[in-house]
């Protein structure tokens, strides 16, 4: 029987950003992303936009987006509770093709989730009319790709919600 | 205190190839871009997010470096979205200017005070976040006088302009709305960029 290992490295998502020639990575640390900080300070290609409150960055993706750059948003899914506003005027509104990389607080596969942050964010997320996808091992990292491919088919804002912590 | 629609004027004639960024008073049809504007094709009024038009203003000018981008922000606006200053100030962007236009008031619900009017000290809290240079501004005669110093200065640039509250009553439904909308410039606007 094979095995394996459920994880999901930082390498993985930042090579998909790389491959969609994403340009700024417009961000707000969440508990389930340090490894990956370190990863993106690292990478000549991505800028990184550090925003004090998560509502910032669909506004400074519109920007960026309009000026002709690529960007994407990494957040927590306590953030997109904060950005409501955010999302729905200059995401959904201006059909802002938006990617918005989710951490996934409180997701598990396993018995009984209590984090209300996992509990309410797939349904605000339906409620907006938001397409997401789950990604939670190296396996599942290119499904940012079809996300961006979505994004900029619809040019609607779309989820990938990262239902792990980034593996060192 | 300035007018609200001679300072648009005086920013209008000194912005270059700049493009503007306009939310609320500096945006409204009467005294506001593009009734007073010149170059509608590089106006971009911000509206349906509140606060967030320093934050769309730091996304361009990131993406267009060789470009100046001013923004024209309200008091009000910015008191939601304050972590801005420093988000933008971060970043460090040359080309950005971001203009404050102090009435004291909320003046398109009818002028109830904003927190903070008339104490809180603008200028100092943009020295705090960390912009590069600032400006301050009570009359027409200064501004006309230093808007070239402000347009000169490398940003990230903060300018306090303490201008004349325009309170809006007339109800909603009635109230004249521009022609030019954030969807016009989002549609207009990355062709104008790209071959201007």
């Amino acid at each position: 029987m094979t095995t394996y290992e459920v994880v999901l490295h930082p390498a993985s998502v930042v090579e998909e950003l790389k491959k969609n020639n994403i340009t700024h990575v417009v961000w707000l640390p969440d508990s389930e992303t340090n490894f990956m900080y370190q990863l993106l300070t690292g990478e000549p290609s991505l800028d990184l936009v550090p925003v004090c409150r998560e509502g910032e960055t669909m506004a400074i993706a519109a920007g960026l987006w309009v000026g002709g750059a690529k960007p994407i948003v990494l957040i927590q899914n306590t953030g997109i509770f904060e950005s409501g506003d955010s999302i729905r005027g200059l995401g959904l509104d201006i059909n802002q093709p938006l990617v918005m990389l989710v951490g996934y607080r409180g997701w598990t596969r396993r018995g009984v989730t209590t984090d209300s942050a996992a509990v309410f964010i797939e349904h605000i997320l339906h409620t907006w009319g938001i397409n997401y996808y789950l990604i939670e091992t190296d396996e599942d990292a290119d499904r940012i790709s079809v996300a961006i491919a979505e994004a900029e088919r619809t040019q609607k804002p779309v989820a990938v919600l990262v239902g792990t912590e980034f593996g060192a | 205190m300035i007018d609200n629609q001679e300072a648009v004027k005086v920013i209008d004639a000194n912005r270059g190839d700049g493009v503007i960024i306009a939310t609320m008073n500096a945006n409204n049809v009467h005294f506001g871009l593009p009734t007073v504007t010149t170059k509608e094709n590089l106006d971009m009024p911000v509206s349906g997010a509140m606060g967030k038009a320093s934050n769309v203003g730091l996304g361009l000018a990131l993406a267009q470096p060789n470009r100046k981008v001013i923004v024209l922000d309200g008091d009000g606006s910015l008191l939601m979205n304050l972590g801005a200053m420093v988000t933008l100030a971060n970043k460090t962007p040359r080309n950005l200017c971001h203009m404050v236009f102090d009435n004291g008031v909320y003046a398109v619900t009818g002028g109830q005070p904003v927190p903070g009017s008339g104490r809180a000290d603008w200028e100092g809290m943009a020295k705090a976040a960390g912009y590069a240079a600032t400006f301050s501004f009570e009359n027409l005669e200064d501004l006309t006088t230093g808007i070239s110093d402000v347009m000169a200065a490398e940003g990230p640039v903060f300018v306090h302009l303490r201008v004349k509250p325009e309170i809006e009553n007339t109800p909603v439904q009635f109230r004249q709305r521009s022609s030019r909308t954030i969807h016009v410039a989002i549609r207009e606007m990355p062709a104008v960029l790209a071959n201007d």
